[in-house]
């Protein structure tokens, strides 16, 4: 094990110390090591499932059900763009599109200077104000190419 | 003979003693409290279609297929995990019912492949049977949107596809083929235990995966196979029903591996074994198995098996394959010119626990009736010999108290010197379940064996003894229970002496016996003793399961006393959920024991001094029987090394490797003049083997097997034997060409004997297995359909005798030369000696002996783990490599026995058990050293063992 996995072990354990008494503590948990790494770091699951006495399956299970939570690291801004239904309808495929040109990159990826991580996501519940996206957890809704832009410049710069 | 196709009522049977009664399609059907509307219209014979759905697990409701209306309900719940109620009408079949189902159908269809002709399902697959019941005739998406069938046609790659996974020998994973019904996510934690399997991801990325996302080889899975079982379609699915196709008869038969004793149907294709599958009725293993029961046959077919007799003068030549008739011929003519010389007593056999009842029965008969001796021993000797004794003598029956479905009813567990995930993996998954369900386990062991803590159970105390050490421990248990009060006074003085009682209680409540005395000498922390201690007597009802931990020390027998004591004193003994359970090692150990393998007593246990009991022999065998018992393994050997022993006919046991102090035995095997080799293979004690007959396996021959719960199981031929003839006929034709007049023509004339003869079988025989599946003895006139618990109003032999138990260290001591203690045991993918499993692909799993040493102790040395070391005792030396665990404490090391490359025997000692002379294999005192590869002797050996393994083909005669 290097030394910088170790030192991972060591704080998914604390927070496993930490957690393990709520009423089912693996979600939790692993929201607590995605807070503190900012994804979930290699062998965090092991560590988890050793501590919780479950299997490394049940853990994986869980895990990758949530797309949240991720297994490397976000750029400094993520933006979310709805695709589901309602958007889509109100042109939130253009919007994607557009951003994904703007920044190079392709869904779930990250652009070359890890400044911007760039996400589907299926429905945020504004179908009112569609098309909508998420940026850095905060929801904004009626956007158009003007709005898209007016947010790719912030997280840019 | 057909297909037995066992009901698949959807839902695990309700307990309830109350029942519920509804309408079912306009049937009435009275079902228990809690089952299924599923279950209960199954039960009135009507199958709803399901996909997620089987009695072996419980109730998941996601496949959205059996759906049904209730009349006065809104909705179409789901019948799986609808209760029945009292009045309620159900309609299975309506109008809106078929839509949604012909809907859910074409969507599972929609992203699963169309290759039924080909598949290896074909005929056996659910999701076809689905389709068809719910008259599926379109599916109008086709494969160009998302799927993770296939790579796309237009060479496109599809990141939901997944490769097939053939990385277990037994089984394949094809994720392609996957409807994500979790049944076998649900059969791997509810039925197995393990927790291997899951689903991974969501939408149309959910598939199983085994660990994190891992290859099944590398994953959690033991390879039980209960998924591949519960899967629906071809996603798990067997490789030799990929090779060969479905099988067209099934059998149903008894697994000649541990002493469960699970039920199987052996299903077949003309005489081609196709699978094995566990048998739900089997009331040892409900439907369960292990990756040996269910997959580790492939010996019965393996190349090494040996199918011709063999003669030789010397064992320095090659072995001479001759006719059947020369051999016997040859063997009962060596035999009385021994008998000439040396007189009666200079031959001997061994009986197998691997063979069936009648078989050993047989065995027996032959020497006792026509060597005219008593010695004859069996394996039991160096297992569980103490057991018999330790039981008999405490309660008055050589056996455990329970049946297996005891555990259901237990809520404490002790568990000692056993290790059942990987000796008795099915009872272990049956006890792991009771352990989720909320029963406390305290295990007592020197090594941290998996049940102390994995997936959802974890020990409330793990005493870590040091090995030798259990007397002591026990008796501070007795202590603490005693000197707190915590004893079942009630129980105590109705069915036990009450005077042997109080001085043993006495005895027990002596300060030096309590944990903070011993806690020095054992190792253990004494607030996990008084913590064990008190758990066990107040935490309801408590059960012992104990194994060869228990029995192989030079106290084997003091420690089974001690147990009963510690039942005995806390009122656990009969009723279902407590108990004293042996668990016992080999297949058919307990009915070895039964049928009278052992040199001092016949069928029955019943001593061979006793004149009435002779009589009933010698009047139904002609013959006048010796009254004096005869030699056991380690006596034979001795005698033989002072020559008055010459001769011996070992069916089915390979002692040279099995038992202690190999260069002792190799000694003994050697200075007899006529060995007889009666097995599979050529085993290690083939080496020095003057005559091979070549053995059947449990797949040809008819019998019975009794297993740990005392159970007598049928064993059911389905295949001709390779080798000509079934063991129990080559026993006989053996007794005849000794001059025996002998005329079985099939074992169930030999078990009607061993009724007419032994008052606990007095009501067995073949009809009544045939109706009832198994039964346990005693199986007489007061129990005509067997006793799944003993000692229900009383202990067989009156009042329950309480023995004092003092602890006496063993001679085997620790010292500067010889600083660790050495103690074996075994792992789940290999069996015994190994004879067997070595010969399957169950070697992908362990394909070696290693050594457990702890990292304090190895790092020490300087040994890294994978290195080569020289393990040496005060008896001998062998090298083999080291694994560096914590799961033994520093001091103790640990080691299997199951390749006879290792010879883990060389180290092993003489010391026996001061009872019955169980040989102390689970306490040696060890020094461990760097090493450069296998030792001298184990290179010497293996030189050795190749040079008797020559075989000269049979030349016939000339015309």
């Amino acid at each position: 094990m290097s030394t910088n996995t170790e030192e991972h072990s060591v704080r998914v354990e604390a927070i496993c110390d930490r957690m393990a008494a709520l009423e089912g503590p693996l979600l939790p948990i692993l929201h607590e090591v995605q807070e503190e790494f900012g994804h979930i770091p290699e062998g965090a699951l092991q560590t988890i499932s050793k501590k919780l006495n479950l299997s490394r399956a049940e853990v994986h299970g869980v895990a990758s059900f949530y797309h949240d939570f991720r297994e490397e690291k976000a750029g400094k801004h993520v933006i979310k763009i709805c695709r589901a239904e309602a958007c889509q309808s109100m042109g939130a495929d253009d919007l994607g599109d557009h951003a994904r040109h703007r920044l190079k990159v392709d869904w779930a990826q990250t652009t070359n200077d890890e400044k911007v991580t760039l996400e589907a996501v299926f429905c945020l519940g504004l179908c009112a104000c569609a098309p909508a996206a998420m940026v850095d957890g905060k929801v904004v809704g009626r956007l158009n190419k003007d709005r898209i832009n007016q947010i790719l410049d912030e997280v840019a710069s | 003979m057909s297909l037995i196709k066992e009901v698949d009522y959807g839902t695990p049977a309700a307990k309830s003693e109350k029942t519920v009664t509804l309408t079912i399609d306009g049937n009435d059907v009275t079902v228990p409290e809690g089952t299924s509307v599923m279950r209960a219209s199954m039960e009135a014979g009507i199958q709803i279609p399901k996909l997620c759905a089987s009695d072996m697990v419980d109730a998941f409701g996601s496949c959205r297929l059996c759906l049904v209306e209730v009349e006065g309900r809104n909705g179409t719940p789901s019948s799986c995990t609808t209760p029945a109620a009292d009045g309620m009408v159900v309609k299975t079949q309506t109008e809106r019912l078929k839509k949604i189902r012909k809907g859910v159908m074409e969507l599972y269809i929609s992203d699963h492949p169309l290759d039924c002709l080909t598949c290896a399902a074909n005929g056996d697959c659910e999701l076809q049977d689905m389709a068809g019941a719910v008259g599926l005739r379109d599916v109008r998406y086709g494969y160009d949107g998302g799927n993770h069938v296939k790579v796309r046609d237009n060479g496109e790659e599809n990141p939901r596809y997944m490769a097939k996974d053939e990385t277990n020998p037994y089984f394949t994973y094809d994720p392609s083929k996957c409807i994500v019904c979790s049944r076998c996510v649900r059969a791997c934690e509810e039925v197995q235990g393990t927790f291997a399997l899951t689903i991974e991801g969501r939408g149309f990325e959910s598939r199983v995966s085994p660990g994190m996302h891992e290859d099944f080889l590398d994953s959690e899975c033991v390879s039980c196979g209960a998924c591949v079982q519960a899967c629906p379609t071809a996603t798990l699915q067997e490789k030799s029903i990929i090779e060969i196709g479905q099988p067209e008869h099934s059998v149903v038969t008894t697994c000649a591996y541990c002493g469960v004793g699970c039920s199987f149907k052996a299903e077949m294709r003309g005489e081609e074994l196709v699978r094995m599958v566990p048998y739900k009725d089997g009331k040892a293993n409900r439907g369960h198995s292990c990756v040996k029961g269910r997959f580790a046959y492939g010996y019965a077919n393996h190349k090494d098996r040996i199918l011709n007799p063999m003669i030789r003068e010397s064992t320095s030549d090659p072995w001479q394959e001759v006719s059947w008739e020369e051999a016997l011929r040859y063997t009962a003519d060596k035999f009385r010119a021994i008998q000439a010389e040396h007189g009666k007593g200079a031959i001997g056999g061994i009986t197998s626990s691997r063979c069936t009842n009648e078989e050993t029965f047989l065995v027996q008969k032959l020497i006792r009736a026509g060597f005219g001796n008593n010695n004859v021993d069996t394996c039991a000797r160096v297992c569980h010999s103490p057991t018999g004794y330790g039981l008999k003598t405490t309660f008055g029956t050589s056996a455990g108290t329970q049946d297996f479905d005891s555990v259901e009813h237990t809520d404490v567990v002790i568990l000692i010197g056993a290790n059942p995930t990987d000796g008795h993996p099915v009872f272990a998954s049956r006890l792991k379940k009771r352990l989720r369900e909320g029963a406390k386990l305290i295990v007592i062991d020197p090594r941290r064996i998996d049940l102390v803590r994995s997936p959802h159970i974890e020990a409330v105390a793990h005493v870590a003894l040091r090995p030798g050490t259990n007397v002591a421990v026990l008796t501070s248990l007795a202590h603490v229970i005693v000197t707190e009060g915590l004893f079942d006074e009630a129980f105590v003085r109705e069915r036990c002496d009450w005077d042997e009682f109080q001085d043993w209680a006495a005895f027990v409540s002596d300060p030096k016996h309590s944990p903070e005395a011993i806690a020095e000498m054992t190792g253990v922390d004494p607030e996990t003793m008084r913590t064990a201690a008190r758990t066990f007597a107040t935490g309801g009802n408590g059960a012992i399961y104990y194994g060869l931990g228990v029995t192989e020390h030079s106290q084997g027998s003091t420690t089974v006393m001690a147990i009963a004591n510690l039942a005995m004193a806390t009122g656990n003994l009969g009723r279902p959920g407590v108990g004293v359970n042996p668990l016992r090692g080999q297949n058919n150990v307990q009915g070895a024991c039964d049928m009278g393998s052992f040199p001092h007593e016949l069928p029955g246990y019943r001593h061979i001094q006793d004149s009435t009991t002779r009589d009933i022999f010698e009047d139904i065998w002609g013959v006048k029987l010796d009254d004096e018992p005869g030699l056991r393994i380690p006596n034979m050997l001795d005698a033989a090394v002072e020559g008055t022993f010459k001769g011996i006919y070992i069916q089915g046991e390979d002692i040279l490797q099995s038992d202690p102090d190999t260069k002792h035995v190799a000694a003994g095997l050697a200075a007899m003049e006529c060995v007889v080799v009666h097995d599979l293979f050529l085993n290690e004690t083939a080496n020095h083997a003057h005559v091979f007959l070549p053995g059947s396996t449990f797949l040809e021959k008819d019998g019975t097997f009794t297993n740990a719960e005392r159970r007598i199981n049928r064993v059911r031929r389905v295949m001709t034997p390779l080798n000509g003839f079934a063991d129990w006929e080559v026993t006989q034709n053996l007794a005849r060409a000794m001059g025996l007049d002998w005329n079985y023509t099939h074992p169930s004339q030999v078990m009607d004997e061993i009724a007419a003869t032994t008052p606990s079988f007095a009501n067995v025989d073949y009809d009544l297995l045939e109706r009832e599946g198994s039964v346990q003895w005693p199986c007489n006139d007061k129990a005509p359909k067997g006793t799944p618990v003993m000692h229900i109003d009383g202990f067989v032999r009156g009042k329950g005798k309480f023995v004092v138990t003092e602890y006496v260290a063993t001679d085997e001591r620790t010292g500067p030369r010889f600083p660790l203690l050495l103690t074996t045991g075994r792992i789940l993918t290999q069996y015994n000696v190994g004879a067997q499993t070595r010969r399957t692909e169950n070697t992908a799993w362990h394909k070696e002996d290693l050594l457990e040493i702890h990292p304090h102790d190895a790092e020490q040395r300087g040994v890294r783990d994978g290195d080569w070391i020289r393990l040496a005792s005060r008896s001998g030396e062998t090298s083999l490599r080291a694994k560096i665990t914590d799961r033994v404490a520093p001091g103790v090391v640990y080691t299997t026995f199951h390749h006879p490359g290792t010879q883990a025997n060389v180290i092993t000692t003489d010391f026996t058990d001061w009872a019955t002379n169980c040989p102390e294999y689970k306490v040696t005192a060890v020094q461990v050293s760097s090493s450069n590869g296998p030792s001298d002797w184990q290179v010497e050996y293996d030189r050795q063992a190749e040079q008797s393994r020559r075989i000269k083909p049979r030349i016939d005669a000339a015309e």
